[in-house]
């Protein structure tokens, strides 16, 4: 087996169909065109790409049909996409043009029949369950939907079990509190959701270095590890520069 | 020219946008003069394949295959669930496969807690003969794979790539004019290029 874990970069698309990047699920930062980022990242060999429409629960917008078909002719790496998928007609367009994996988070709690849907039909390899996760005051963490407006006051675990049991391939494991924040991901939240299934996580949130994203799959054990800000910043100003470490670079990590 | 087969089932775009990306000329089709004009086939696929096999045939499309790669011994390949449609069967489903390569295909059988099914990753592949798709390739090749079901061939000399996840199995197969890839060529960047580049010259 080949035993490197992925490393997904996590592109956020707006209302208006620019790349941004958030903290904490807020203040999007206007980053660039997406199909310009997309090649970019092609060249650069990455292992997959996560696209995500952030707007569109919230806003009860539509999906950028557009868009997410030119972001495919561009990529020749594996793509998902969440963000407004409502029918299982949605889940099949994006299949049709060239996304491999769907990933589902409001629909977890408003429309859990749509996710065993489009796992009865695109298989559970396909199919990703996306949880937002926040901590209030006292530390204890539970999960939000639509894009972190709205707390469902469930645990992360439990909606992990629930996610599996709908039949899901993977989970897409967001720390709300880490995002944007670059100061490592949630080790914590990773391991407990990674020690309550069977399934495979991503986890994402936090990154801000190549050690955070080892860290993460050698502390937190996580089976893939996400991220954003960490893949369009350069340096303590964030001044913003598309990069993705080599093969070269991960092998001297021991990623 | 290329046929890509079309029937209604998942990421026919992606093949063909790789193939204008690497200068081959491909269509996406189900119409039988296309496909009959067509010196290439790609079969591809993604999800059960009871459904797969079920969509192949209201399409109309199961004598065109057979017609294209056992009559005519023209070029097919048959892309992660269109590979494992060209064995005989499957432990996923009930339906028979096109039967075309001597092959049925099994769930894998992991007994490490640490492999998860599916198999859903990039991964390197070993070449198990010599052959026009995989002789120029030079160093580690690294393909992106997503399934739960793999292929056990009859016979060792159909396999072209194998790939080890709890054991090896065979990731690529070959039989005359006949190929099939476990992985996704159209998804592994600069390795899957080479692949598609190869058996279009083929």
């Amino acid at each position: 087996m080949y035993s490197r874990p992925r490393i997904i970069p996590c592109l956020l698309l707006d209302e208006n169909n620019g790349l941004v990047k958030t903290i904490q699920f807020k203040k999007p930062r206007y980053i660039g065109d997406p199909i310009n980022a997309v090649k970019i990242f092609n060249n650069k060999g990455v292992d997959e790409l996560c696209i995500l429409g952030i707007t569109i629960t919230k806003r009860n917008s539509e999906i950028s049909w557009e868009l997410l078909e030119d972001i495919a002719t561009e990529a020749f790496m594996p793509l998902s996409y969440g963000g407004g998928v409502r029918t299982l007609d949605d889940v099949k367009r994006l299949f049709s043009i060239g996304y491999e994996k769907v990933i589902f988070d409001t629909a977890i709690f408003t429309n859990p029949k749509l996710i065993e849907d489009s796992v009865a039909y695109a298989g559970s390899q396909s199919i990703v369950a996306s949880i937002d996760v926040k901590s209030n005051l006292l530390s204890k963490s539970s999960c939000w939907i639509q894009c972190g407006t709205k707390n469902t006051k469930d645990a992360p675990a439990s909606v992990a079990r629930k996610v599996e049991s709908l039949g899901v391939g993977e989970i897409l494991l967001n720390s709300i509190d880490r995002d944007g924040m670059m100061n490592g991901y949630d080790l914590n939240l990773v391991k407990s959701v990674v020690e309550s299934v069977s399934i495979p996580v991503i986890a994402c949130g936090g990154a801000g270095s190549i050690e955070d994203i080892n860290k993460v799959i050698q502390d937190g054990h996580a089976h893939a590890a996400a991220a954003g800000s960490v893949f369009v910043y350069y340096g303590r100003n964030r001044a913003i520069l598309i990069t993705y470490p080599g093969e070269e670079e991960l092998k001297d990590r021991a990623i | 020219m290329i046929a890509i087969l079309d029937y209604g089932v998942g990421n026919v775009g992606s093949i063909l946008n790789m193939l204008k990306h690497i200068d081959v000329e491909a269509i996406i089709t189900h119409n039988p003069v296309e496909i009959e004009n067509a010196d290439k086939m790609i079969l591809p696929g993604v999800g059960s394949l009871d459904s797969g096999m079920k969509r192949l045939a209201e399409s109309n499309l199961i004598d065109c295959i057979k017609n294209h790669a056992s009559q005519k011994k023209k070029p097919l390949l048959g892309i992660c669930l269109g590979m494992q449609m060209l064995g005989r069967r499957s432990e996923e489903g009930v339906l028979p496969g096109l039967d075309l390569i001597p092959f049925d295909c099994i769930r894998f059988r992991l007994d490490s807690p640490t492999l998860k099914i599916p198999h859903m990753g990039w991964d390197v592949v070993k070449a198990e003969q010599s052959d026009p798709v995989v002789d120029n390739l030079i160093g580690l090749q690294r393909y992106y794979f997503v399934h739960s079901y793999h292929a056990i061939c009859d016979k060792p000399e159909d396999i072209l790539f194998s790939c080890d996840y709890g054991y090896e199995f065979p990731a690529a197969v070959k039989h005359d004019n006949v190929y099939g890839f476990q992985f996704h060529p159209e998804k592994s960047h600069k390795f899957g290029m080479a692949l598609l580049k190869n058996f279009a010259s083929l």
